[in-house]
């Protein structure tokens, strides 16, 4: 099991490299350079443009400037943003923990409806109860979130007038955010109402994320209970007169969950790739919409940065996923 | 759901009026996250809004809702006969802003200033690049590298500008947010604890409100400075509630989330104005845009076809498309706001019929060229695609076939800014300090051919002179006349298409009081009150 | 964005050797299969449909999508008040007729659909077949460059290739295929080594057939099944995916009629005219969900493992 996990990890180190330098390069290959679009319309002249590209780095060769980067990854420098000046580590932690709050209540949305949607589906088998639980599950795994959200909007805080349109919390509450999950602080601040309204904010937004990893996690959960439901040992525990409800509820639901556990990890990849839209739509103070905004202000260090620590999540996230996969199915280790 | 609705709203009631009655609290749906809070660095109102204009001073001010200038951190000056000396009497008892983390120990004096500007204007000052890639763009791109020879301090309260020539502007560019005076005392601290880099994060100044805390895309929280030379603001709080989508700041208006929000999607001013609650206030922005034909290439080096041009397109249908109406059409370089304005300029009529034969008559056939479209919205042209669009169905009329071109901005402003670029590029310009030099001269003149600042290479000898010599004029009515005449020039020789003057719009609620529209675009928020 | 329902390397190698031996499941069978599933029935019948609509679009637009109405912003839909016939779904903010933009739209939708899928299945589908074959040093090359194509979110990935190459419709479509092409890779390649040591591809080598020969002829046909598959959910990614950089100014870039770009261009209006917005994305919704249906059937009649349940 342990060197299983070490080849795991010693895998991930070219993939690291790769990563790094696709991140690297991306930016190198950018049209259009960050200095000039500072100036705007005021243009600048060549001497001011050599000197602040010399201020920034920029007139390093490249090989010279990936060591130079490599170098600084390594000891947790990612650089700093040109448009704030501010470290890109720094940017990135004040901002993720908007993000880790909005996609883990996506997440717990996405289970707790997702499974045992899946599960019903699987065992109504053929009932309108199924089509209907199915139906809907294509309907969210088709949806173009950057229209859902709109359109959400419109609805529930435009017409109905029901949630907030944007924001993490109504502005009347400030108080200090030790955790950065905005649930947590406001219950710590202790200051009346503010719970709910940080509940009130984070609903449409979750409901949106949620979307595509509910329907994927549903339609997952019922072909995997489908399977497990059709397998021997189930119906030797159903001919030998076992309950349903418990033969589903104990070997069927524990077997099915194996591949429905990886498809949850899967969809970090997922929820980083919704969140880009998510968070644009409901100006969302988190990773995506820095990202989004870094690629049109061309903060070469951010997206350079926030792509590499975004990957590195992901990787890890996956890591994580194919030890826990190798742990319950041990005929994976020995490929 | 409904009941936690309730319940939900009337939480919310009770803390509005609990608030309410302690503390005046001004929320502002700001239109985008500052870049950082020192002026100095950056170039957009955005970020001036956010440090500027709320926790800085300068020498000199901008009169509230004009451009006239009036005394500020400096209470008097004194201007050398030949105009290169200006020696400042700053104001006493001048607090800075107490904040959690720097208490001031002394008053405002000549040291904050002359730090002020020599950390922009000399290589070797420690504060010359304190933070990473520190460039003081609006600093070299007013000429200030160049013009301002050196600042010394004559005494505590007295301050000396040496210029390496004579400027009229000089003044205005004082006003300007890169002038914007800090505290020594506080840079010192910064620098002892090895953190400069707060400078640009945490920020102490002289202004109406201090910072209190800011929240990357999502909120900046204000107080007001309870020592404020002009008085201490009847607001308590100011909070910018930070909405970068222009539907949903209209959403958070109309729910009342905040009370004040700039830049509207003109599609949505009407409802706005309709609403009872809300009032809003319109103002004439001091903008241009203009399509830009390259005179230096064929056909455009011919008047007659620039002219052509100008008259086959219907500007009309531009200002009601994209923005629904809230614009105007442009005839000068310079807005209407705008001293010495000249009103007896005729723009040239839609007609193109006439335009058609115009072409014919240069001897210009089945003419293809290039329109550049910017790819992002700016106060002047909302949707430059939009508008290019129209001007292409017109131009079709003619007989001339146009292809949109666009790239990505950065790269759009480099490419006009080649000598050599094709066709006609849309452009415009938002005027810095209020003077018409700072379009006339920066966006006209000769210097500028070949920079991204003049994308009509055009250089007019006549035109040229009568700008530099109303440059170094300190007399106003002299430049008055000079600019009125230059502005003819411009119109004969029709090195751009004028396209619009954009309208700047301001909703927010009845209860808002005292907010002026700046003609420079500022959101300014001192004297601002809430009625109950 | 979208419904990676992505497998790990070694889960595809998996599948691949729980598949059964070469099936020779006729045109009849599948069809037998497929026509089991309504859903996908459906999906084929909306598909085929759009498919007209894309072709017969200069017929069936009552007006030219790019043409601008005069006094006709924002009209409302007709059956609503203040709307006109002549603009069935109403208009957009200068003046051109939706319903005709959303006609030609299809044009686009499938095109990037088809040149996508295109790319990204011939591409994939060789470069996994290489590697399944060949194995080595080359082989793990490879699959390390899908890894760190992988370990990017996907829209991300195409968000910033798109930034590199350039707005625009065509390095859309390049930036999606290349985010899309790893997952054929993996299923190839697990395909293939799962074949590969089969009697009936030991008998053709020993026969002498050439590499060549061997990838395409006997290898490509018995692996096509999971690749279909994931053709079909490829071609709804790429719709969504091409709409959404669309939505943020990334992808198609205006005037053209692409739904996603259609969206991104009327958000301002959201407020005001509602029509402006819901319209493309209804459109959008539609066009997948038909595309996901059928996939859904061709994963049925192809996939054994679910046809024995």
């Amino acid at each position: 099991m342990l060197q299983f996990i070490l080849r795991r990890i010693a895998v991930l180190v070219p993939t690291f490299i790769g990563v790094s330098l696709i991140a690297f390069s991306f930016i190198r290959l950018l049209p259009g350079d960050p200095v000039i679009l500072m100036a705007g319309e005021h243009g600048m002249t060549p001497a001011q443009h050599a000197a602040a590209m010399h201020a920034l780095g920029l007139d390093k060769s490249l090989p010279l400037q990936y060591l130079d980067y490599l170098g600084g990854v390594l000891t947790g420098d990612f650089g700093s943003s040109v448009v704030t000046k501010r470290p890109v580590i720094d940017e990135f932690f004040s901002r993720f923990p908007a993000t880790l709050e909005l996609s883990i209540c996506a997440m717990i949305l996405a289970v707790g409806i997702g499974i045992p949607a899946g599960m019903l589906a699987a065992i109504k088998r053929g009932s309108v109860l199924e089509q209907g639980i199915m139906g809907t599950a294509l309907i969210g795994y088709s949806m173009p979130i950057f229209w859902w959200g709109p359109l959400l909007i419109i609805l529930f805080s435009g017409i109905l007038g029901w949630t907030p349109v944007s924001g993490r919390i109504s502005l009347m509450y400030y108080f200090p955010t030790p955790t950065g999950f905005m649930l947590i602080d406001s219950l710590l601040s202790g200051q009346e109402g503010a719970f709910t309204s940080a509940l009130s904010h984070l609903v449409l937004p979750a409901i949106v994320l949620a979307t595509i990893p509910l329907a994927v996690i549903a339609r997952q959960t019922r072909s995997a209970m489908l399977e497990v439901l059709g397998e021997d040992y189930v119906r030797t525990a159903r001919a030998k007169g076992m309950p349903p409800r418990r033969v589903v509820g104990i070997h069927a639901l524990r077997n099915a969950m194996i591949p429905v556990v990886t498809t949850i990890g899967l969809q970090v990849g997922v929820l980083m790739a919704g969140a880009i839209l998510t968070e644009t739509i409901f100006s969302w103070p988190g990773i995506g919409k820095w990202m989004v905004d870094s690629v049109f202000r061309r903060d070469y260090p951010v997206i350079q940065g926030g792509l590499l620590i975004i990957a590195i999540i992901i990787m890890l996230v996956n890591l994580a996923v194919d030890v826990l996969y190798g742990f319950i199915n041990p005929r994976i280790r020995h490929t | 759901m409904k009941r936690i609705t309730k319940v939900l709203t009337a939480s919310l009631f009770a803390s509005v009026m609990a608030s309410a009655v302690q503390a005046q609290t001004l929320v502002y749906c700001s239109e985008g996250s500052p870049e950082g809070f020192d002026p100095a660095l950056y170039t957009t109102g955005t970020t001036f809004d956010a440090s500027s204009r709320t926790i800085y001073n300068r020498l000199v001010e901008f009169k509230h809702g004009s451009t006239e200038l009036t005394p500020g951190l400096a209470k008097s000056w004194d201007v050398s006969d030949d105009g290169t000396v200006y020696t400042f009497h700053l104001r006493d008892g001048v607090k800075f802003g107490a904040t959690d983390y720097f208490k001031p120990s002394r008053d405002m004096n000549a040291d904050d200033v002359v730090f002020s500007f020599n950390r922009q204007l000399k290589d070797g000052n420690p504060w010359h690049d304190y933070a990473n890639g520190t460039t003081y763009t609006y600093f070299s791109s007013m000429g200030f590298d160049s013009l301002l020879k050196k600042v010394e301090k004559v005494d505590d309260k007295t301050v000396k500008f040496t210029l390496s020539r004579p400027s009229a502007p000089f003044l205005a560019d004082l006003a300007m947010d890169f002038s914007s005076i800090m505290s020594k005392e506080y840079a010192d601290q910064l620098k002892k604890n090895g953190n400069m880099g707060d400078l640009n994060q945490k920020p102490v100044g002289t202004g109406p409100f201090t910072f209190v805390a800011y929240q990357p895309d999502a909120v900046i929280r204000y107080k007001a400075n309870p020592d404020y030379w002009d008085g201490k603001q009847k607001l308590d709080n100011l909070v910018f509630a930070i909405t970068p989508e222009a539907s949903v700041r209209t959403q958070k208006l109309k729910s009342g989330e905040c009370q004040i929000m700039p830049y509207p999607n003109a599609a949505d001013v009407a409802g706005l104005k309709k609403d009872d609650s809300l009032q809003v206030l319109e103002q004439p922005g001091l903008n241009i845009a203009y399509l830009a034909y390259n005179v230096s290439q064929k056909p455009f080096d011919n008047v007659k076809v620039r002219k052509a041009l100008n008259m086959a397109v219907d500007k009309k249908a531009i200002v009601q498309s994209v923005f629904q109406g809230m614009a105007q059409v442009a005839t000068n370089p310079i807005p209407p706001t705008m001293w010495s304005y000249n009103k007896s300029v005729q723009d040239d009529p839609y007609d193109p019929d006439k335009a058609k034969q115009m072409l014919a008559d240069a001897g210009v056939k089945n003419l293809k060229m290039n329109i550049w479209a910017m790819p992002v919205s700016r106060p002047y042209m909302l949707n430059a695609r939009r508008a290019a669009e129209i001007i292409q169905a017109d131009f079709k009329k003619i007989g001339v076939t146009a292809n949109i071109v666009s790239y990505e901005w950065g790269e759009y402003i480099k490419r006009a800014g080649q000598k050599d670029h094709d066709g006609a590029v849309m452009l415009g310009w938002t005027g810095d300090n209020g003077d018409p030099d700072n379009f006339l001269n920066t966006l006209l003149g000769c210097d500028g051919v070949g920079t991204s600042n003049n994308v009509a290479e055009w250089c007019d000898k006549d035109f040229q002179s009568l700008v530099d010599k109303a440059a170094r004029t300190t007399d106003k009515d002299e430049r008055v006349k000079l600019y009125q005449q230059a502005q003819k020039i411009f119109k004969q020789q029709a090195p751009w298409m004028t396209i619009d003057h954009s309208t700047v719009i301001m909703p927010m609620s009845k209860k808002v009081q005292g907010f002026q529209q700046d003609p420079l675009g500022f959101h300014r928020f001192d004297d601002v009150s809430l009625s109950q | 964005m979208a419904l990676e329902e992505s497998i790990s390397e070694e889960a595809a190698e998996e599948l691949a050797r729980n598949e059964t031996p070469a099936r020779r499941s006729g045109l009849s069978e599948f069809w037998y299969y497929f026509s089991e599933n309504r859903g996908a029935v459906a999906g084929l019948v909306v598909f085929a449909l759009l498919v007209l609509v894309a072709i017969l679009a200069p017929l069936l637009a009552p007006h030219d999508p790019n043409i601008q109405f005069d006094n006709a912003q924002l009209l409302p839909p007709a059956w609503t008040s203040g709307g006109e016939w002549r603009f069935f779904l109403g208009t957009d903010a200068v003046g051109r007729d939706i319903f005709s933009r959303l006609i030609y739209g299809s044009r686009f939708s499938l095109f990037i659909g088809i040149v996508v899928v295109a790319i990204a299945l011939l591409g994939g589908v060789t470069v996994g077949l290489i590697a399944g074959y060949v194995r080595g040093w080359l082989d793990t090359l490879i699959m390390r460059i899908m890894d760190v194509i992988l370990a990017f979110p996907s829209l991300l990935l195409a968000l910033v290739l798109v930034a590199v190459l350039g707005p625009g419709l065509v390095n859309a479509m390049i930036a999606i295929a290349i985010v899309l092409q790893p997952h054929f890779v993996r299923l190839t390649r697990a395909a293939v080594i799962g074949e590969i040591d089969r009697e009936y591809v030991i008998s053709a080598r020993v026969a002498g057939a050439s590499p060549f020969y061997l990838m395409t002829r006997t290898l490509l046909p018995n692996c096509l099944g999971p690749v279909i598959v994931q053709a079909a959910l490829s071609f709804s990614n790429a719709i969504l995916d091409a709409a959404a950089l669309g939505f943020l100014g990334m992808g198609a870039q205006p005037p053209t009629p692409e739904w996603g770009t259609m969206l991104a261009e009327s958000r301002e209006f959201i407020l005001k005219a509602w029509w402006a917005v819901t319209f493309p994305g209804l459109a959008i919704l539609v066009t997948v969900l038909a595309i996901n249906l059928m996939g859904d059937g061709l994963r049925d009649a192809l996939d054994p493992k679910l046809k024995r349940s």
